[in-house]
This record gives structure tokens, sequence and C-alpha cells, in this order.
């Protein structure tokens, strides 16, 4: 196969095999769904055999394919894959192979979730996978779509209510992508001289090569960092996540956490920080405190709560405000000069690190929250306890991913959060103990959580007598995450010795862009593009 | 000039305007068979709908064949476009020689043609849609296919009017057979109601328009629509634009009259009043058609009026901005408003109504584009008469993918209505639960609405980007398109709310018990898939590239 069907046959299978389940009968839904888990297998294999042939020594983009779409405007179907994207593509087919596992507890109008499912797989793989700003933007939207439906037809009591929440923040978000895409096309027109450009790799050139002004780079930043923190999401772009995440069925909040949220900081470290060197560095102070504050800020409100999903769905504000620290930490001297770039570069492997972690740690905690609600229909904090007693296969499997979430060493989540807080500590010391501080935070309302769920002396809320232990089904996903976040946390070097290339490039293509664009000098500012905010 | 030389020249050019006149003198050939079938009796044995089908068929393979010529001359790739040529007789002197023609009346050009073929595509799936809906029944179906096709005669005029006079005959014709297919279900109150109020705007807008044209014309000496730039620069002589001289109000206040009339079609803010009440009392059938035909028409004939005022000079360049900055602010005011209003609608059909003004303005931004960069002088940043292009190039993709995003909705509206008797929003709960082909009718609304909000893949995503892109370079003219670029984006977020709202109700809300299972003939499911499909081709298919570049080509030729 080639390299240029390997990355297309990725991304579309999932739609291809949601396209052939229409053609089962309505009563076969046991079989619609094994067809669907195949689909995602297939997906799984194909993105392993990508990683197979990625060469984790080079920093550029591999297996690239370039097709005409609509060559009037400049825009291509552009596909490629590098350090950065790769483990996220892995990350997106794996936890969307589990979540599949997991759909068995959906019961009702089961062919429309499969299909709808297995869209949201092709638009998060696409979103990965793109090297055109617009066939990025075609697919960040045909992921909202689906999540929408999934959401608002498969969840919870608020269900409605959710949805809507999400789909209106996350629509208000794109809509400032798309201007910020419309400025990029218009400046980028003036360097080539001809037709806008849409490529991201060639955008990238030029911003390095200081071609976008420095008033322009600000107000797109802001514009694309926006619409990245409420997918990411931060402060105070997250209210939409509690609720989706609560009302979400288990599977969609599996996908939620595990892949959508790395959406954002995705976005964030593939357009916004490349296309704006100067503007990121401008804002870096106010990245990092805006990263301390959403994990100090999560940390507390997952400690408020009583609602179990809740509680998990904060934990996530907490934790990707370490992907926003570790993307910022760069520092520079009087002269411009990026100073321990090392750190910094630690800092970005530590943020995507951490990216992958909560991928797995999350998904894992979302599904054993489901495993119990599945059970007992409630999830209520304060009414659990014993569950160690009644099931202890369960409730050992749970401890461990929920370490993995605390972030204790040995596990996934200690990597990250360890290298983002070492990096921090060049930056700004004081800043880097308050971070260091959350790590105590989420110690501690994790360490709460399992004290009033697992142990205590038996359980008294209700149905109780439902309760019984882990399916092989279920022990297959949770047996999987767990083993994955020991093998993460144990062997870190699979994942670093693929994006490190990858990251380095990145920083110094971002240094080269700061200096290019002007440096620390304020530049007189060219009025047109300011206006814009007035 | 003489009567002799003006008959002489009139019967020079008569062979050229006939054979560019053909597509319409059929449409006037079926409307005159459908009136006779009625006086002689063989409506019993000829369904009306068939004869009006047959016509408006053969009138787009004729305008189809012209645009062809067109595009690629005489020498056409396939065996059917050589034979509809032959049988047309064109020729490079007649439809292949762009002008006007009719003395002066009317234009011909790329862009002329391709609106005429997208109308007529459009009349052809109007009527399919009637067919299949029942609406009109046999006895009244001469009288409504009569009144259609007028219509259709009248858009067709005036996507290629040339000339003052022209431009009033034109919408007149389309706006007085509309205001009776709007009462046509008679014994309504609501639908009799609605076509009052509409013909009384529509009186009193044409009235305002026509004053508007006698300013116009009196003051310029001519009703020629491309003279008028030249004639108002040499009027002014080495005056600047200001509101203070007599001739600049005057002119002003001709067009500012003219616009209104046109806006009234276009039903954007403050002339939208009519809208609502004449789509909830018209069948959806007739809303569908009004919705498209009419603004695409009208938007046509928008574009031709301002481009009676290209041109380089500094007066011109003043006017036209002036103008065009104006029409930014009634854009922006209507989408905003058409956005919000639909908030708390329960009529599906007063939905779309308001739906179409906000769409009435995010069109009108890329006139108003338009007429900021038209004339602006050029300079590195901006090549103005490029950009120029590309705002007419973004409006025609916009209202072709605008016609069927549209046509789907009001499509489904009218089937759904067959079956549930109902047009009120809370009747559509749990729709989804009904047989296979109301799944269908429910899934293809749901990309319609997805593409009306202007999400991608569907065709009202990239019809969006293209009409904000030129919008936005013309910020570099002017920073007021800037702002109204940023508030057209956050009206997209907005118009989200009302779409995902019916939505909402479909997909999400329990059907209620009482209800036995809604199912519809599974024709109807084709008819609808056929016509979205195109939505979702026009949004993520390599064919949008082509539509985009015949657009552009169309659009410059409106440029010479």
């Amino acid at each position: 196969m080639s390299d240029a069907a390997l990355l297309s046959l990725t991304i579309f299978t999932p739609t291809i095999f949601a396209v052939l389940l229409m053609v089962f009968d309505k009563k076969a839904e046991e079989g619609m769904r094994v067809f669907t888990l195949v689909g995602t297998v297939v997906t799984f294999l194909l993105s392993l055999m990508m990683w197979q042939r990625f060469d984790s020594a080079e920093a550029g983009y591999q297996m690239q394919v370039v097709c005409e779409w609509i060559p009037t405007w400049n825009i291509a179907y552009r596909l490629g894959v590098d350090g950065i994207s790769l483990p996220l593509v892995l990350l997106t087919s794996l936890v969307t192979m589990l979540a599949a596992v997991a759909s068995w507890s959906i019961k009702d109008k089961i062919r429309g979730y499969l299909i709808l499912f297995l869209m949201l797989e092709t638009g998060m793989l696409g979103v990965f996978l793109s090297l055109d700003f617009f066939l990025f933007y075609v697919f960040w939207e045909v992921m909202l779509l689906p999540m929408y439906f999934l959401i608002g037809v498969w969840g919870g009591p608020r269900r409605e209510y959710a949805a809507m929440k999400f789909f209106l923040y996350t629509l208000a978000g794109s809509v400032l992508m798309l201007i910020a895409m419309l400025m990029f096309y218009y400046d980028s027109s003036q360097v080539t001289g001809g037709k806008g450009v849409f490529n991201l790799i060639q955008l990238t050139d030029i911003a390095r090569q200081g071609g976008f002004t420095q008033s322009m780079q600000l107000v797109a930043f802001i514009l694309l960092f926006i619409g990245f923190a409420i997918k990411l999401p931060a402060f105070p772009f997250h209210t939409w996540l509690p609720d989706a995440h609560v009302e979400a069925p288990t599977p969609i909040s599996m996908i939620l956490a595990g892949v959508l949220l790395k959406m954002g900081g995705y976005g964030i470290i593939r357009i916004a920080m490349p296309l704006c060197p100067w503007a990121t560095q401008y804002a870096s102070w106010f990245l990092v405190a805006l990263g301390v504050f959403s994990i100090l800020y999560g940390a507390f409100a997952a400690m408020a709560q009583t609602d179990f999903k809740r509680m998990v769905a904060y934990s996530s504000v907490s934790h990707m405000g370490y992907v926003l620290i570790g993307l910022a930490v760069w520092k520079i001297n009087e002269s411009g000069q990026t100073i321990r770039s090392d750190h910094w570069l630690m800092g970005m492997q530590g943020a995507m690190y951490q990216m992958l972690a909560h991928g797995i740690s999350s998904a894992g905690m979302f599904f054993m929250v489901g495993v119990i609600y599945d059970r007992v229909h409630h999830r209520d904090l304060n009414k659990f306890g014993g569950l160690m007693q009644i099931m202890p296969w369960f409730s050992g499997v749970a401890v461990g991913i929920f370490f993995a979430g605390l972030g204790l060493p040995g596990l996934c989540g200690f990597i990250g959060e360890a290298f983002v807080v070492l990096s921090m500590w060049s930056f700004s010391p004081v800043l880097a103990i308050l971070a260091a501080s959350g790590v105590i935070l989420t110690a501690g309302y994790i360490l709460w959580t399992i004290q009033r769920v697992f142990f205590g002396p038996e359980y008294k809320g209700p149905h109780g007598e439902d309760l019984c232990d882990m399916n092989p089904r279920e022990s297959s996903v949770a047996v999987t995450l767990l083993a994955l976040a020991i093998v993460f946390g144990i062997m870190p070097s699979i994942m670093l010795d693929v994006m490190n290339p990858t990251t380095e490039a990145l920083t110094k293509s971002l240094s080269a862009g700061y200096s290019n664009s002007g440096g620390p000098q304020p530049v007189a500012v060219p009025a047109p593009q300011v206006s814009l905010v007035k | 000039m003489s009567a002799n030389t003006l008959i002489h020249d009139l019967l020079k050019e008569l062979p050229r305007s006939v054979e560019i006149f053909v597509p319409e003198l059929i449409l006037s050939a079926t409307i005159v068979l459908l009136l006779l079938s009625r006086v002689l009796g063989c409506d019993k044995k000829v369904p009306p709908c068939w004869t009006a089908i047959i016509g408006s068929l053969v009138a787009f393979m004729a305008v189809f064949a012209q645009f062809m010529y067109l595009k690629t001359g005489p020498d056409a790739y396939t065996q059917i476009v050589r034979t509809l040529y032959e049988v047309l007789q064109l020729s490079g002197d007649g439809v292949g020689t762009i002008g006007p023609y009719f003395s002066g009346l009317l234009m011909h050009d790329h862009f002329g043609t391709f609106f005429r073929l997208g109308l007529l595509l459009f009349l052809v799936l109007v009527i399919t849609l009637t067919v299949l809906t029942g609406i009109p029944d046999n006895e009244d179906g001469p009288d409504f296919y009569v009144l259609m096709c007028g219509s259709a005669l009248g858009m067709m005029l005036a996507v290629g009017t040339n000339n003052l006079l022209m431009l009033f005959v034109a919408v007149e014709m389309m706006s007085v057979p509309s205001y009776v297919m709007v009462g046509f279900l008679k014994g309504r109150k609501l639908s009799s109601e609605a076509a009052l109020k509409y013909v009384v705007y529509g009186a009193g807008t044409a009235g305002v328009m026509l004053y508007g044209i006698s300013l116009i014309s009196g003051l310029l000496g001519s009703g020629s629509i491309p003279e008028m730039g030249d004639r108002f620069a040499f009027l002014m002589g080495t005056k600047t634009f200001s509101l203070a001289s007599g001739e600049s109000i005057t002119l002003v206040l001709g067009i500012i009259m003219v616009l209104v009339g046109l806006a009234f079609k276009l039903s954007l803010v403050p002339f939208h009043f009519w809208a609502p009440d004449a789509f909830e009392g018209a069948s959806a059938e007739v809303g569908g058609f009004l919705s498209v035909g009419s603004k695409a028409a009208a938007f046509a004939l928008m574009v031709r009026f301002v481009l009676g005022f290209d041109g380089q000079l500094p007066v011109l360049q003043s006017l036209s901005q002036f103008i065009g900055l104006g029409l930014g602010v009634m854009a922006v005011i209507s989408m905003t408003f058409g956005n919000l209003a639909a908030y708390t609608q329960t009529n599906m059909k007063r939905l779309l109504a308001y739906s179409t003004i906000a769409h009435a303005g995010y069109m009108l931004l890329a006139v108003s584009a338009l007429l900021v960069t038209l004339n602006a002088p050029g300079d590195s940043k901006l090549n103005a008469a490029e950009e120029a292009v590309h705002c007419v190039e973004g409006l025609t993709y916009y209202l072709a993918v605008y016609l069927f995003m549209n046509l789907t909705a009001f499509a489904v509206v009218a089937l759904v209505r067959n079956e549930t008797f109902s047009e009120e929003i809370s009747a559509y709960k749990g729709l989804i639960s009904g047989g296979p082909a109301i799944k269908v009718l429910c899934v293809c609304l749901a990309c319609s609405f997805f593409s009306l909000v202007g999400m991608p893949p569907f065709g009202g995503f990239f019809a969006k980007v293209l009409i904000f892109l030129p919008a936005f370079k013309a910020g570099h003219v002017h920073w007021m398109m800037w702002l109204f670029v940023a508030i057209g984006g956050l009206n997209t977020a907005f118009s989200l709310y009302y779409y995902l709202k019916v939505l909402k109700t479909i997909f999400i809300d329990p059907p209620p018990a009482d209800r036995p299972p809604v199912e519809a003939p599974a024709l109807v499911g084709w008819y609808v898939a056929l016509v979205t499909l195109p939505i979702l081709i026009l949004g993520a298919s390599p064919l949008q590239d082509d539509l985009s570049r015949t657009a552009q080509f169309v659009a410059s030729s409106l440029f010479k």
C-alpha cells in the first residue's frame, strides 16, 4: 500500500464502515456492533502501520499526500504526519476502538449511534492528519455534527442542554478560527504576491521568515487561541465541559476526554504557535499563568463535586492546564534570543506527553465511572463506599487507573507533569511552585474519591443488589488502559523518541520566527489590522 | 435619429435578439398553451403539470445550449450538445456574441445566461415538487402554473436587465404573479391576508422605485444602465462627490429609491415586514419558489444596477463606497435581525422566512464588498478589479448553493405537512421515528439546516467563505468591512441555535404518544435526497472547484 493510500484510508475507513452499516437488517444489532468494532480495529491497525513506516529520526512531515481540491482558491487535500500528530493519531484510533467495545452498553437506536460514532472517528483523524488549513477546518467541524447528536440523543437527563451548549461554544470558537484563517489567507497573498495560501507548511515558512506583522499575529493569535482554548478547555472557556461530559454516554465521554480535548492542544501547537511565533512569545507569560490558574481552579472545582463524573470532568480542566504551560514556557533575554531552549523543549515534550497520558487515564476514569453507573444508575460520590469488597477486581483496576490520573511515579501521568513542572522552574519559580501544588490538590481529590467510593464498610446506596464485578468485555477495556498507563509510565521513550526531532525543530523554527518578526522592539503598527478588534 | 433609422436598426438586430430570446419564448408558449388548454378543455386529458414541466425543461435545455455555446464555443465535446446547437440554430454572431440586444433593453452575457440557467433548473425542480405534494389540484393547475411560469419569465428578464425601464418592468413582472400565488390557497383567511399585505407593500415600494428611476434617468438623460457612471462623471465635471451638491444628492436619492424596491424583493430589513406573513400564509412550495427565485433574480439585478457606476474616476469611487457601506450596514442589520427574530418562532415557515432575511443579509454583504472595492484605486495590497470579480463570484456561488438548501428545507416542510397536516415546529416532535422515507426527509433537513448555518462539509460553508473572503479583503479599502465580516461571523454562531432547536425537536424529542407513525411515499424520499445531494457535492467534492471556476468565469464577463 502506498503512503498516500495509507493516510487516506486511515481517515476514511470508518466512513466506509458507516456507509456499509446501512445494509444491515434492523434487527441485527449484535452484528452491527461487531461490524463497527471491526471497523475501529482495522483503523487502529492502519494507524499502527503508519507508526511502523514512520521514521522517528526525521523531523518534518512524512508520507505526505497532496491532491488538488479547489485549485482556484489554492485549497488542496493535503495530509501528512509528523512526530506531533502521530502519537495523537495512535491515541485516537486506540481510544475509539476501546470506546467501540464500551458501546455495548448503548441499547436503543443502535444503528444511528454506530454510524455517527464512526463518522466522529473520521473527523478526529482528519483533524490530526490534515496539513491544509481549510481541510483542517472542514474536519474540525465534521467532528462537531455527530458529537451533537451523540450527546443529544443518547445522553443523560439534561442532554439537550449539554449538547446545545457544547455545540454553541465550539462553533463560536470555530468562527473565530475561520476569521483568523481568512486573515492568513489574505496576508499570505501579500507575501507570495499571488493567491493566498492555506497550506500549513507554507504558512509556517512565511511566519518563520517574519512574513506576518506583529499586530496581525497578535490579532490572529487571540482569535485562534480562544478557538482552541474552548476545546482544550482552559479557564474561562471550560464551562461546556462538565455538562457535556456528564450528560454524554460513557463511550462518548471516553472520546470527549480522551481525544477531543487533545484537539485544542494540537491546534495550539500545530497552528496557533507556528503561525504566530511573535505573538506566542508575547503572550507566553499570560499563557503560563492561565495554565497555572486552570490547574488550581480545576483541582479545587473537582474537589467540590459530589457527582462522580463531574469530578472526573473537572480533573480534565486541571490536567490540561499542564499542556498549556508546557507549550508556553518560552523564555527570551533582552535582545530577543531564546534562552534555555532545552527547558522549553522539555516543557513541550511534557505537554505532548501529558496529552497522551491524559487521553489514556481520563478515558479510563470515565469508563470506570460508566461501569458503576451501569449497575447502580447513580453517580453520587457520597452514596458509594465499600465497593472493594463487592467488586474487588473492578476496584483494583480502577484504583490503578485513578493513580495514573493522579500522576503517581511509574504511571503515565507522572512523566508529563514532572517534565512540565521542571521546565517551568527556569521560567518562573513562583508559578512552578503553584503548579506543583496542583499535584498535591490532585492527589487530594483523587485519594478522597477513592476512599469514598472503594473503601468504607459497605455499600448503602440504591441498587446495591445489582453490584457485580466486571464482565470480560468490560475487563478487556479496563485492563488495556491500565496496561498502557503502566507501559507509558515506565517506558516513556517509546513516544518521546517519536516526538523529539519534531518538537526540537519546532522550538528552533519558533525562535527564528520570533526574531524575524521584529523581536522585542515594538515596531510601528500598521493601522488596518488592529482596527478589527476595536 | 429618425423613426426610419430606428426601425431599420431594430430589424437588423432582430434575428440575433430572437435567437437569444428563444428560452423566454418557449416559456411564453408554455403559458399560452396552459391557458388555451383550459379553454379547450384539454387540461382534463393532459394534466397541466406535465405541460408546465415539459415546457420549462425545453426552455432549460435551450438556455443550457446557449450557456455551453458561450463557455466552450461552437465545438462542443458531446454529440447531444452539438445537436442542441443545430436545433436551436445557434450562431457565432447571435448567441456567441455578448452584448445588449432588443435595442439595448436587455443584456446578453455569461452572467445573465448562467442565472437564467439556474432559474429554469429551479423552476423545473419546484414544479416537480408541486406534482409530488399535490398543490395545486388538477382543477387549479393551469392557473397556478401560468402564474409560476409568468413569474419565472419576469425573473429571467430581470437577470438580463440593461435599462432602468426594463428594471421596473422585470420587477413588476416577477412580483405580480407572486402576489396571486401567495393568496392561492383559497378560503384560508391567513393566506388572503398575507397576499394583501404583500400586494400593498409591493405596490408601495414599486412606486418608490419608479420615482427613483425617474430621478436617475431625468438627471442623467438616459435610462441605459451601463452609461450611468460615465454620464454622472460627465455631469459632475471637476466637482468632487459631496452630498451638498444638487447632482450628487439627487442621484444618491434616486439610487436609494431603486434599492428600496430591490430590498423589498430581497426582504432586507427594514423592508422585510411582508416576508414572515407572506411565507406563513402561502403554501410551502410557493414560499420556496419566492425565497430562492425572486431573490436570485433581484440580486442579479442589483449587481447589474450597481455596476452601472463602474469607473475609475474619483467621483465614482466616492459614490460607490458611500452606497457600498450603506448596503453593508443594511446587510449586518438584516442578518442580525433575521437570526434573532427567528429564535422565538413556533411555525416552520415563519422560521424559514426569518432565515431567508438573514441569508439575504449575508448575500448583500457581497454586493457591499463589491461596491467598496469596485472603483477603489489599485495598489500593491489589493487588486481591486480582481477582487470585484471575486465578490460577484461569491454571490453567484452562494445563490447556487442557496437554491438547493432552501429548496430542500421548503420541500421537507411541504412534504411533512402532507403527512402530519401541520407546519408548527411542535408537530415535528420525534419525526425521526417515522417510516424510511420520513427518516430520509429528516436527515436531508438536517443537512440543509447545517448548510444554512454554514458548516462544512456542506456547500453553505464554502459559499459563506467565498463571500467573507472578498468582504474581508475589502476591509483594506475601508475598515468598516472588517466590522461587517466580524458581525457576519458572529451571526453564524447565533443562527445555529434556532436551526438546532428544530433539529432537536425532530431527533431528540420523543414522538407524541397519540400520533400514529408517520409514513411517506418512497418517491418523496428520493426527490428530497436528489435535491440534497448537490449541497454535499458543492461542499466536499472536487466539483466545488468547477462551480467556483464557472462562477468566476461568469462574474468576469460583467467587467469588460
